[in-house]
């Protein structure tokens, strides 16, 4: 089970593809909260971390969704709750639930 | 029959590649002004259907929807529903969406066309889609969409014809039933841009590899602080040493030109007017116009490359050590060629109390107008050898300056950021564009705009300074065997301010120079130059080179006591006005104002000081 545990984003590793199952949005600003959900960061999407800072707390982040690679900080990452994907593409919110069956 | 010209806004998600095809539509055409009662830049240019009529194009900010989570988004709102004050509802829209990332463009997209409004989209970048080897139908999208998709290459100028000649058509048949069910939040939207993306998708290979590597030592940890800091370092380099050749180009013509004068025309007033204000003055200012255009060059080709964002994720941990975010670093970054775009473009950060002291540093940035003041001072003071490869010790003075103000202004932020613009900690969420080739076309439109609006400077505060200056400089005339400068209404004036400058080093003639400076920094040098032509009744002395004259006149403590001045002193009328209109009040351009020449003052008389002890 433990491929499947529940787990920060901002806990991953590098490279491996993972599904939010979560965000807690009440944590996040409601102007940034509007921002993540705008560029698809949000229960169903898969996502990757593509690449971290240096200094403290590795901030800030970079991840790749869909086509694009996003900024976010730590902090963010910290309210998305995620679980491995290893086999899916990246990819946005807004799957067809026939999709995740997959 | 004539009637107002039709009104056609670009909308779209930011790096659709809206401004590129706004560039391609209406040319060099272009007006850029402000919305009233917000601070957010209207650009409109005029771009001509095929019948020859003329049609007003406005390029709204980039969003990702009606919901805004910035004022730049509620202003793309409230212009397509006619609710901005002061801009008509436009008549068509042109939604632009990058054919590389539909299933997220299309999100917005059908928000815009389920509007009901003439609508066309326009399928942008399909030469990068090539590049990446997706092959799409637009016919697959018009269906699912229900409005003309062109497809564009607004960099080639691909598409538009067919693009101008179908908005022409969609606006003459007007408003519609929305061909999308308008009551959908988000997720939806969502789902049906997944499938909408998948149906017009014929073949695609994974995901770019280019973009990938780029980024792989660009973000890197640690390379990728290194590279942005070498990049700066060059082009701080460059502004100095490419732009000399110019400079010394532009300045022979204000020689030859205040030569020419002299020969033709009788000696009086009026000529001393032109030879000693004018061109003295304006002329001392324009020649500074390539290391302007240099420094232009290099801040549009960041972004155009898409390189700035990223500079602003490397600088985003740094700026979270002070309180502010990464989205600081472009309005900063902006600053070093004026404060005034820095300043508006702080408009892009969400969060009130960081972008209030983001606007507050932005001063501290060195602008291109104290690169005069600077490259003279520089020029005259520090000899022109070098302390290693490629690297000049003058060059290496001017990057300590611009380090100096850096320095600053960080430290000031977080000063600030604890204790009048205290808050939450803000936060940084930001898409970084693909990597693209920056074209010379839109970098040229770039710097006609940067430049021109510099000489517009020039020939209006600057001139009007310059002359106001000489007319202080030259009245009342001296009596025989008595200084001009001594006798003046501006000697006068400037003796009150010397004794306030004179713990720091200044003398009168430094201190004459910061009066007019107020209008503009870059005046200091005109100043300079008009009050060293007027002190010397030999032509030949006049056309010396002030430099020459400075470092006969000044000592080196003095002279570096001058540049520590110029890197923190508030000396610039607009950027307070400009602070004004940002921060709707007085309050914080005050602050601004009285906090700037505090550290100006002191960091002048420290320079000073330490460097006499150190016996330069």
């Amino acid at each position: 089970m433990t491929a499947h545990a529940e787990m920060s984003l901002a806990d991953r590793p590098l490279g491996n593809a993972v599904r939010v199952v979560a965000v807690d949005w009440a944590v996040l600003d409601e102007g940034e909260a509007r921002r993540l959900r705008a560029l698809g960061i949000d229960s169903g999407a898969v996502l990757k971390i593509a690449h971290r800072g240096i200094f403290s707390g590795r901030d800030p982040i970079a991840i790749e969704i869909g086509r694009m690679t996003v900024a976010l900080r730590r902090a963010h990452a910290l309210a998305i709750t995620v679980v491995d994907a290893p086999d899916e593409g990246v990819h946005p919110s807004g799957h067809t639930a026939s999709e995740y069956a997959k | 029959m004539s009637r107002a010209p039709r009104t056609i806004a670009l909308v779209g998600n930011p790096n659709a590649g809206k401004s590129a095809l706004f560039n391609a539509l209406t040319g060099a055409r272009q007006k850029i002004a402000n919305y009233p009662g917000v601070t957010v830049e209207r650009k409109a240019g005029r771009m001509t259907f095929a019948s020859g009529e003329p049609a007003e194009l406005i390029d709204l900010p980039g969003s990702y929807s009606f919901e805004p989570s910035s004022p730049d988004e509620a202003v793309t709102r409230d212009v397509v529903m006619g609710h901005q004050e002061g801009q008509r509802r436009p008549d068509a829209l042109i939604v632009v969406v990058d054919a590389n990332n539909l299933e997220q463009h299309l999100v917005f997209a059908q928000e815009v066309i389920a509007l009901g409004m003439p609508t066309v989209l326009a399928l942008n970048m399909l030469d990068l889609a090539a590049r990446d080897g997706l092959v799409l139908d637009p016919k697959a999208l018009e269906e699912s969409l229900g409005v003309p998709v062109i497809e564009t290459v607004a960099v080639r100028r691909k598409g538009l014809t067919e693009l101008t000649a179908e908005v022409a058509k969609v606006t003459e048949e007007g408003a519609h039933e929305p061909t999308l069910p308008t009551h959908v939040d988000i997720v939806e939207r969502r789902v049906s841009a997944r499938a909408m993306a998948k149906g017009a998708i014929i073949s695609e290979t994974k995901q770019r590899r280019l973009h990938r590597g780029l980024d792989k030592v660009l973000l890197h940890p640690w390379i990728g602080p290194v590279v942005l800091f070498a990049l700066l370092f060059i082009v701080f380099q460059a502004v100095f040493a490419w732009a000399a050749p110019f400079a010394d180009a532009l300045e022979g013509v204000v020689a030859a030109l205040s030569d020419a004068v002299v020969t033709n025309f009788p000696a009086g007033l009026l000529r001393d007017a032109v030879t000693e204000g004018l061109l003295a003055g304006v002329g001392s200012v324009v020649v500074f116009l390539p290391q302007i255009i240099i420094l232009f060059f290099f801040i549009l080709v960041m972004e155009a490359t898409g390189y700035m964002a990223r500079a602003a994720y490397l600088m985003d941990r740094m700026m979270a050590s002070v309180g502010l975010s990464g989205r600081s670093f472009i309005p900063l970054l902006s600053s070093f060629a004026c404060a005034i775009p820095g300043i508006m473009a702080t408009r892009s950060i969400t969060d009130p109390k960081d972008r209030l002291t983001t606007i507050l540093i932005a001063p501290l940035m060195t602008c291109s107008a104290r690169l005069p003041v600077y490259a003279v001072i520089i020029a005259a003071f520090i000899p022109a050898q070098t302390v290693g490869p490629g690297i000049g010790l003058q060059g290496l003075v001017l990057f300590a300056l611009y380090v100096a103000g850096i320095v600053g202004a960080m430290l000031v932020a977080f000063v600030l950021r604890r204790s009048v613009t205290q808050g939450a900690a803000s936060g940084f969420i930001m898409e970084l564009p693909r990597y693209q080739w920056p074209r010379a076309r839109d970098i040229a439109i770039g710097l006609w705009q940067r430049g021109y609006i510099f000489l517009r400077r020039a020939g209006t505060i600057i001139f009007t300074v310059t002359i106001v200056l000489w007319l202080l400089l030259s009245f009342p005339q001296a009596e025989p065997g008595e200084n001009q400068v001594d006798a003046s209404i501006a000697g006068k004036l400037a003796n009150g301010l010397a004794v306030v400058v004179e713990p720091i080093g200044f003398n009168r003639d430094m201190a004459l120079s910061l009066i007019p400076a107020m209008a503009a920094r870059e005046v200091a040098v005109s100043s300079l130059a008009t009050t060293y032509a007027v002190a010397s009744d030999d032509e030949d002395e006049t056309a010396e080179a002030l430099g020459t004259r400075l470092a006969a006149d000044w000592t080196l403590p003095m002279a570096l006591s001058f540049l520590a001045w110029f890197v923190f002193a508030p000396q610039c009328l607009s950027t307070i006005a400009v602070a004004k209109r940002e921060t709707n009040g007085w309050k914080w351009p005050i602050v601004m104002l009285l906090y700037l020449f505090a550290l100006a003052y002191i960091a002048a008389g420290a320079t000073f000081w330490i460097a006499t002890a150190a016996g330069l």
